[in-house]
Order: structure tokens, then C-alpha cells, then sequence
């Protein structure tokens, strides 16, 4: 072996990575026992959305569909699920970067733990969060009519949703490194969400969008998984919005994360 | 520790110039130096946080770039940036240190519980951090650095912004620390606080080292000595002044009378300044109590080192203690 390779002989035991990542995730979690306000976005977002989609605008895009308002709940739900995953995931950044500007990073930098455990356990955390907000959602589905005919569908459109969201998680949590202050990480956030949440399949078929904005929608993630998850949930077509929204997982995934990490040690 | 030609540049910004240190196992190092003159920026790179951009650094034996996440696991580091979760109870602080160090779970929980006792935190341990005052907080930032036993503590500016009572309770932890067996690297802007913790000393000023010894050691290469007389009669204070005043004899400051402890403290820099001085003390038949030499304080070895005073805010604590003070026969 040569002397370069010998100079990362401390290398961390997948044992290692796994106890120092149940560690950050103990101390995230606590964060929302000292403070449960933190998680109120995750309570009101699916119910204030929920109700603001199927009662306001449900009636009348409903008509259009040729379903009414009833038929636009079963439309919207499966929408929604694939919506929240996008706008949870943007807490973490700012999250991130609130922990940068505190100094306990640099404790954590200092400590002999893999770069990549202060990501993972924000991600893990993330996830739990989403999980809670799609519970909330389900039930305030539930109660304005959405029927749930397949629950295998349903826990596999919240599986997708999961797996998409922790790979744009990554591309949050590098805003959070990059750039100075939660309040730009949260600015530039929701630059990336609008045109992403607004310009796809979530709240409205794009049929009846100009060519050009259909271009763009086809191949936007969350048109993909806003689909993918109504065939799940409804039944339908999956298999191609399935591997399109997978292949942007992997694909942001590869890039992102590897890039997150590198800011993230070597950011002074 | 050895530090060899360490530069550090931000842009055209040169944060450190150049550095050579050398800290021997056990000892105190004191880094001193007004704001901005690089010191955090040493420690940042010593604690593996920031690449140098050249220079080699080795600290307990492990080079600071070839071998960080050994080096991790055997240094402790206190200072301003590198802290704790306020929003975790202190407790819980220390416990996830503890598992991020590698500690199995019984032994983080029995680590925390001690030095939660140890640093006199153990009525606040279920309180989120943020709750804690300036000198808990510290005592805990202190806890949490020696959780994983470290051979080498950095503590960077430990005490800046603390009232003096809480400052002194952060030296004894200190003091205590060192003595069982720690090395540190102590960076501070205040000259009592390396009197009192350093044995070793090195001035930094703009990126660069302008002096480095033991403290007695710069003092003496400063050359300046005060001397402290005291009239037996403290009436006589003003007259005693007056006539020194008009002496003529300048060291590194000017003349100035302690009202409290009633003496007139003359600076010189050689013996035949002294010497005048007790001759002008005899020609005007002043009998006196008390006439001490004392070392000049480090707010006057900064000064003659540098040229311009120490970047002391205005709330740091006065200059340097004056507690190595000889008797001279009299």
C-alpha cells in the first residue's frame, strides 16, 4: 500500500457510521420534543393545502375533468402526497444551515465521525417529519372523501415519495452549506419549488397547458411522481412515471450528495 | 505539537504568515494576540477544520492534513464557534459527544453523569442549554471537550465575554485540567488570563509569531521593570510623585500613582534609572515602607514587541496581574 492510501487507515466501521448517525438523529429528534412548535408546517401544510385545493379550486377543475368536486379529491390527494415530499424536504436546508451559524458544526467537524453522518441524520429525521405530515394529510383526505382503494398503492406512492425526497433533500441540505443564512436558503428554495410544484401534474392535468409548458411538465420529477403515485393509489399506468421519478432520484442523488459532503468538510 | 511554516491565505488576505510553534506534552501554551492577528485561524487549522494552504502541523503525533480522523479522536476543542446544542439539555449534550466519540451507551450516560458533577451542572442537567448563563454555558463547553479524554485541548479565547467572577471559575477548571496531565493550546486577548494559565507564551501579531518564551522570559527580554514605592507616611504620596514625576525616568510607560495601595509606580528600564530614583527619594528625606521591582505587565511586552498596543476591547479586564514582584533590599 501506498502512503496515500495508508492515510486513511481511522476508517469508520459501517457499525460506526450507523451509532453516530442514530446519535444526531436522537439529538433532531429531541429538537422537536423541545419545541413541537417546529413541527407545525408539517400539521397545517397537508390540511390548509388539502382544504384550499379540493374546496376552492376543486369545484370548478373538477367540472372541467368531468368528475365534479369528488372526483378532483381523488385527483388532488395522490398530488399532494407527492407535493409535500418537495416541500418538507426544503426544511432541512434551512435547518442546516441555522446549525452552521450556532457553532455546534464545528464541534461536530472536530469529532472523529464520517462526514456524511450530520447529512444522513438530517435526512432520517426529514423522512420522519414527512411521514407524519402524510398521516395528517391521509386523514384530512379521508374526511373530505378521498377513498383509499388500495392500501399496498398507497404505502408504495409514500415509499416513492420518501425515495424522492431524500434525494432533493441533498440538494437543500447543499444550500444550506453554501449559502450564508437560513432566510436565502429558504429564498432560493422556493425559486426551485414554485415553478416545479405550479408547473406539473399535481394540481391540475396538463392537457390543457401550452406545448411548450408541456415540455416541461412531462419531465418535471413531480409531474412523474404525482402520476406515478395516482396509478398506485388509483390504479393505472405506473411503470413509466415510476422509473422516470426513480431516475431522477438516482440522478440527483449521484450529484448532489457527493457535492453536499465535500462543502460540508470543507467549508471554513 | 510542532508547527512548521504554517500560511494560511484567504484571497489576498494573509491569515497567517508563516507560523512556527512548538508546544511541549503537558505544558501551557498561551497564543496572544489582539483580534484578528490569526489565532482562531491556527486553532481551526490545528483541529483539523481548516486546510492550511501550505506549512506542515503535526499535533500528538498525527499530521493535521494526512491523518484528521486520528487526530479527532485525541484532541478536545472549546472556543467560540466550536460549542453545543442550545437547544439540548446539557445532559444530552454531553451523551451524544459521548456516542459520536465511540463510547458504548452505559459508558456516554456515566460520562455525562460525571462531568455534569464534575463541572457542578448536574442541577441543570434536564435544561436546554440555551437556558444556561455565560459561565455555564462555558463549564459546559468545557465538559463537552473532555468528554473523549483528550491528550490535546484547544481553547480559543475560552474566556472572552465573561464577567470576572465566571472567569475566574473557567481558570480553575482550567487549571485543574492541565493538571492532570492535558496539553493546551491556550489562545487569549487578554494578558491576565495567559499570565495566569501559560507557561510558555507566543505573541502573534498579523499572521505572524513576534515573540515566543517562557512569560518571565519576555519580560525580561522587554528589559523594563516598575518600581513600586511606598512612602511610610501616605500623605507624603503626592510629594513622592511629584518628585519622581520630575525625574525624567521613562520606561516603557509613564509615571502613575496607586491611590489604593498607596505608591507611586515609577517604570524604568535600567539600573541607574533605579538607582536615581532612590537617590531622589533620599535627597528629599521621603522615608519609605516598601520599595519593589515588578515585571512589566503584557500589555507592555505587547507594546514594545509590536509598536501598538494589544486590540483589547473595552470591557476586557485590566492589564496583566502584578504578582511577581522582587523585594528589593531597601
Amino acid at each position: 500500500m501506498s502512503a496515500t492510501t495508508t492515510a486513511d487507515d481511522a476508517r469508520i466501521p459501517l457499525r460506526g457510521h450507523l451509532r453516530h448517525t442514530g446519535a444526531l438523529v436522537r439529538r433532531n429528534l429531541l429538537w422537536i420534543k423541545q419545541d413541537p412548535e417546529s413541527m407545525f408546517d408539517a400539521l397545517l401544510m397537508p390540511v390548509v393545502f388539502t382544504l384550499l385545493f379540493v374546496y376552492v379550486f376543486g369545484g370548478s377543475i373538477g367540472q372541467a375533468l368531468g368528475g365534479g368536486q369528488d372526483g378532483y379529491v381523488q385527483y388532488v390527494i395522490p398530488g399532494m402526497i407527492a407535493m409535500m415530499s418537495m416541500t418538507l424536504s426544503q426544511g432541512v436546508g434551512t435547518g442546516f444551515s441555522q446549525d452552521f451559524n450556532s457553532g455546534v458544526m464545528d464541534r461536530f467537524r472536530s469529532l472523529p465521525i464520517g462526514r456524511g453522518s450530520v447529512l444522513f441524520a438530517k435526512i432520517g429525521v426529514e423522512l420522519v417529519r414527512m411521514l407524519f405530515a402524510t398521516t395528517v394529510l391521509m386523514v384530512v383526505a379521508v374526511l373530505v372523501g378521498f377513498e383509499i382503494h388500495h392500501w399496498a398503492g398507497l404505502f408504495a406512492a409514500v415509499g416513492l415519495s420518501a425515495v424522492f425526497a431524500s434525494s432533493i433533500m441533498w440538494v437543500f441540505l447543499t444550500l444550506g452549506v453554501v449559502l450564508k443564512n437560513a432566510q436565502s436558503v429558504q429564498a432560493m428554495g422556493f425559486l426551485v419549488l414554485f415553478p416545479l410544484q405550479f408547473g406539473s401534474s399535481i394540481f391540475a392535468p396538463t392537457n390543457s397547458m401550452p406545448g411548450w409548458l408541456q415540455a416541461f411538465t412531462d419531465y418535471n420529477p413531480l409531474s412523474t411522481l404525482a402520476d406515478a403515485a395516482r396509478g398506485l393509489m388509483l390504479g393505472g399506468p405506473v411503470a413509466h412515471d415510476l422509473w422516470v421519478t426513480l431516475a431522477w432520484s438516482v440522478g440527483i442523488t449521484a450529484l448532489a450528495a457527493p457535492y453536499a459532503i465535500h462543502k460540508f468538510r470543507t467549508k471554513s | 505539537m510542532t508547527v512548521r511554516g504554517l500560511v494560511k491565505h484567504y484571497g489576498e488576505t494573509k491569515a497567517l504568515d508563516g507560523v512556527d510553534l512548538d508546544v511541549a506534552e503537558g505544558t501551557v501554551m498561551g497564543v496572544l494576540g489582539p483580534n484578528g492577528a490569526g489565532k482562531t485561524t491556527l486553532v481551526r487549522i490545528l483541529s483539523t477544520l481548516l486546510a492550511p494552504t501550505s506549512g506542515h502541523a503535526t499535533v500528538a503525533g498525527y499530521d493535521v492534513v494526512r491523518r484528521p480522523r486520528q487526530l479527532r479522536r485525541v484532541i478536545g476543542l472549546t472556543g467560540q464557534y466550536a460549542s453545543v446544542d442550545e437547544k439540548l439539555p446539557g445532559w444530552e449534550n454531553l451523551y451524544m459527544i459521548g456516542r459520536l466519540l465511540d463510547l458504548p451507551r452505559k459508558e456516554a450516560r456515566r460520562r455525562a453523569d460525571e462531568l455534569l458533577e464534575r463541572f457542578s451542572l448536574t442541577d441543570a442537567a434536564k435544561r436546554p442549554a440555551s437556558t444556561y448563563s455565560g459561565g455555564m454555558r462555558r463549564r459546559l463547553d468545557l465538559a463537552a471537550s473532555m468528554i473523549g479524554r483528550p491528550e490535546v485541548l484547544f481553547l480559543d479565547e475560552p474566556t472572552t465575554g465573561l464577567d470576572p467572577r465566571t472567569r475566574n471559575e473557567v481558570w480553575d477548571e482550567v487549571t485543574r485540567m492541565v493538571g492532570e496531565g492535558v496539553t493546551v493550546l491556550l489562545t487569549t486577548q487578554y494578558m491576565e488570563e495567559a499570565e495566569r494559565l501559560a507557561s510558555e507564551l507566543t505573541v502573534v501579531d498579523r499572521g505572524k509569531v513576534i515573540a515566543t518564551g517562557g512569560i518571565e522570559q519576555l519580560k525580561a527580554k522587554v528589559g523594563g521593570r516598575t518600581l513600586r514605592v511606598r512612602p511610610a507616611d501616605p500623605g507624603q504620596l503626592r510629594p513622592l510623585a511629584a518628585a519622581l514625576d520630575g525625574l525624567g525616568v521613562t520606561g516603557l510607560a509613564t509615571t502613575t500613582v496607586d491611590t489604593e495601595g498607596g505608591a507611586v509606580l515609577v517604570p524604568v528600564l535600567s539600573d541607574e534609572q533605579l538607582t536615581a530614583v532612590v537617590g531622589a527619594v533620599t535627597a528629599r528625606g521621603i522615608t519609605l515602607n516598601a520599595l519593589t521591582t515588578e515585571l512589566p505587565s503584557l500589555d507592555e511586552v505587547f507594546l514594545s514587541l509590536t509598536g501598538h498596543r494589544a486590540g483589547v476591547p473595552e470591557d476586557a479586564p485590566s492589564a496583566g496581574t502584578r504578582d511577581d514582584r522582587e523585594e528589593v533590599a531597601v
